[in-house]
């Protein structure tokens, strides 16, 4: 493994692993203070205990995330100083802004994770308020980091050199706002769905617990919703790449001919040396209809690509694949959810077959958030910024890098097997009181 | 004053603020560590009450000293996260260690046998990490990094590889359990509580001076050009002798039983010893090859950068504010010393 391999092997599994906590700790607190609000709202003991449970789960990933950003802050300069000397300058900005909006994340989560007896109750739940909202925050400001470079604005190049820097208008770059909107929906829907999906695998095994059906509606509500909006800011997404990074657009659809009225691709496995996709089903004119809004309209192939600036097509495909299938997923079964509810009101909850899609649809969130960040990654390469610098002018000389990406990657199955155990230990099990307050709640109706 | 000098000041201002809160945290750390007697189990039930609320905030400090970094200098981002990649990537697994097993230790089940395994992991990564961070900042004081047409050609050894990094890094350690030690009288009611934390606090007062001593004697090989700003500058008598009299004072509070005077005196000792470095390293960045003025980003980056720290510091010093006075403020029948 060369040092540049190394080096992206390490940004890539610290993003992969940092993806996770940061997508939870924006929609946990979210789902906490739901619940926390119920329990103002009803007084029904089962919020409370909720609300709790909930806010140990966001204690504990919340550290690892924060620990885990930290560790990507600095990387940033220690495996790409080339990168951050040259355009620190440009989005150091909203670098900044998330600085202020995780200070405020982590100040009001420590009032509301140990201020259950310090605090009234409505400035607990202004607290944990603020939590989500900062968490949401923090997302967006560095997801338009990325965005920005994918679409690098706010600049001029004079002789290699950035110069007329204008960091608002690099925020502002056209494809912060798709790229932003897609990822904090993916985070609430993920989320959701994970949380969803527990919920109801607890369910199966204890179907009249109260504290479980709570948590799952809750769940569900926040994913479900935004899964059936995430199809509309993809295609939003998808139209900003066909306009700023068309090869990146070519790269998602296996696109290697130049074509008019192009085919949208479901499935298939690129054929780089052959310069053709095979196995897909081809939806005639779709690529052209969903790109550029017209049945005739002209994609730009890969072939037309210098090669030396092309990302590599097959995973890119096969990932953007993998993703759009787990997205249509889970909107259709937000979807089945929203009708069971209608059809069946109290009794939403009381089919074994919804619980148990839930239950296996519980990771599909997080598998498209991955897969998804793959394709934005991998599609944009070999550019660290989008026609601007190569990825592998950005690297740093250090030598070895093998050691660090191997050192962090054991350090981090490591806490990941670590929270994993004590989530389901601490968070998911069933609370020891569900069985009595039930009890009394049927006593005294 | 150029807009890149007052943005630097705002970065050690934030430097000074992560040592006074978020390097007590790590001292906690250390004296979860030599918790021993027959109250070691309240001892570190009181370090955990301490640090729990704040410490994810307070950490956030250290994060806000990097993003002004590369934002504001980034050429000297660059080059100190190249020349000094090894020790920061070992501050990094120190800064995810301490973190995670603190938060694991505070949700796993209460088992001693358990518990004494996450407290023995955020101990040692407590301890680690300041060295790690002293070995850091003396690297970037002692002159050794060089930097030509931005990029380092002094290798990835030698800069920090040297007693006097080391020397800043046990220091840096020292001043964390110090801070920590003295912090935590106020922390408890309790009479022999007090006397536990009152007794470490002046032994580590003692190693803070021995170690200032150590330090003040390697630099001058190690990092003459900062040394000799700290020696013969016309402000340096001021500075030692501030120093001293706050260093003198803390430890006099502490004899005689008066914390909140010790606190403070602590705390401003501990300022005044990273602003001396501050004055003697300025107007270099990374001695001696990166100025703030070489590497400062262009103007219209720096006004937005102020303008954004401005209004952060609006909205984060009330919050911070309410989170302290919730969980620090004297409880009430304040008399520091009831049984």
């Amino acid at each position: 493994m060369d040092d540049l391999l190394a080096a992206r092997s390490q940004m890539a599994m610290s993003l992969a692993f940092h993806i996770i906590f940061a997508a939870i700790g924006i929609a946990m607190p979210f789902l906490m203070v739901i619940a926390e609000w119920r329990w103002l709202r009803t007084k029904d003991e089962i919020y409370l205990t909720l609300a709790k449970r909930w806010a140990k789960g966001t204690a504990i990933l919340f550290a690892v995330g924060a620990v885990s950003g930290t560790v990507l802050s600095f990387e940033l300069g220690l495996l790409w100083p080339g990168f951050m000397g040259y355009a620190g300058s440009i989005i150091g900005m909203p670098f900044s802004l998330e600085g202020f909006a995780f200070f405020t994340e982590a100040i009001f989560l420590g009032i509301y994770l140990y201020g259950w007896k310090r605090v009234p109750p409505r400035a607990h739940l202004f607290a944990g308020a603020m939590v989500a909202v900062s968490g949401a925050l923090s997302g967006i400001f560095v997801v338009i980091a990325n965005a920005w470079m994918n679409a690098p604005t706010g600049f001029r190049l004079v002789a290699g050199k950035p110069v007329d820097i204008d960091p608002i208008a690099a925020m502002m770059n056209p494809a912060s706002f798709p790229q932003t909107l897609h990822m904090t929906l993916a985070a609430y829907a993920a989320t959701g769905f994970v949380v969803a999906g527990i919920h109801a695998f607890m369910l199966l095994r204890d179907p009249y617990n109260r504290f479980h059906k709570a948590a799952l509606a809750i769940a569900l509500a926040v994913g479900g919703t935004t899964a059936i909006l995430q199809p509309l800011s993809g295609d939003l997404l998808a139209k900003s790449v066909a306009k700023t990074q068309p090869v990146k657009l070519a790269a998602f659809e296996g696109q290697f001919q130049t074509e008019q009225g192009a085919p949208l691709r479901i499935g298939g496995i690129p054929d780089e040396t052959a310069g053709v996709t095979r196995y897909a089903i081809e939806v005639p004119y779709g690529l052209s209809l969903l790109a550029y809004g017209e049945p005739n309209a002209t994609v730009k192939g890969l072939n037309d690509f210098r090669a030396d600036e092309r990302p590599p097509v097959a995973v890119v495909h096969v990932a953007f694949q993998i993703m759009v299938a787990c997205g249509v997923a889970m909107m259709l079964i937000a979807l089945w959810g929203a009708w069971r509810y209608v059809r069946a009101r109290r009794r939403w909850l009381e089919s074994k077959w919804f619980l148990r899609v839930l239950v296996a649809a519980a990771s599909l969130g997080f598998i498209a958030i991955e897969t998804g960040w793959v394709v934005t990654e991998v599609g944009r390469q070999p550019w660290i910024i989008n026609g601007v610098m190569r990825t592998s002018e950005a690297v740093t000389p250090m030598p070895g890098l093998i050691v660090p990406f191997i050192t962090f990657t054991l350090l981090y199955i490591l806490l990941a097997v670590i929270t994993v155990w004590l989530l389901l230990r601490q968070v998911a099990a069933s609370p020891p009181s569900p069985e009595p307050i039930a009890k009394e709640a049927a006593l005294a109706a | 004053m150029p807009l890149e000098t007052i943005i630097a000041g705002v970065m050690i201002a934030s430097l000074v603020l992560y040592a006074l809160l978020g390097g007590a945290d790590y001292g906690g750390g250390v004296w979860d560590l030599f918790a021993f007697g027959k109250r070691a189990r309240e001892q570190r039930k009181l370090i955990a009450e301490a640090i729990g609320p704040v410490w994810e905030a307070n950490h956030v400090w250290l994060i806000l000293v990097i993003v002004i970094l590369f934002t504001a200098f980034p050429p000297a981002f660059a080059g100190i996260a190249t020349a000094l990649h090894i020790p920061i990537t070992l501050l990094l697994i120190g800064i995810v260690l301490r973190g995670t097993s603190f938060t694991f230790r505070s949700y796993d089940v209460q088992r001693d046998d358990v518990q004494r395994r996450w407290s023995l992991l955020f101990s040692i990564a407590s301890i680690i990490t300041p060295v790690l961070l002293g070995i850091i900042l003396g690297a970037i004081a002692s002159g050794t990094i060089r930097v030509e047409n931005g990029v380092v050609t002094s290798g990835f050894f030698r800069s920090w590889l040297a007693p006097f990094p080391f020397a800043v890094g046990f220091f840096a350690l020292a001043l964390f359990a110090f801070l920590a030690a003295v912090y935590l009288t106020l922390e408890t009611r309790v009479w022999e509580l007090q006397e536990d934390f009152r007794r470490r606090a002046l032994a580590a007062g003692v190693a803070v001076g021995l170690l200032a001593l150590l330090v003040f004697v390697l630099a001058e090989r190690g990092a003459p050009t900062v040394r000799a700003g700290i020696s013969r500058s016309w402000w340096a008598l001021a500075l030692h002798i501030f120093t001293a009299v706050f260093a003198t004072s803390a430890f006099y509070a502490l004899w005689t039983r008066r914390y909140r005077l010790a606190r403070v005196c602590a705390a401003a000792q501990v300022t005044l010893i990273l602003l001396g470095w501050a004055f003697a390293q300025f107007p270099d960045l990374v001695e001696p090859d990166i100025t703030i003025t070489s590497a400062a980003a262009p103007r219209t980056t720096l006004q937005l950068l102020l303008v954004a720290l401005a209004l952060g510091a609006i909205l984060l010093f009330p919050s911070y504010y309410y989170l302290f006075r919730i969980f620090k403020a004297p409880q009430s029948g304040t008399r520091d010393t009831i049984l």
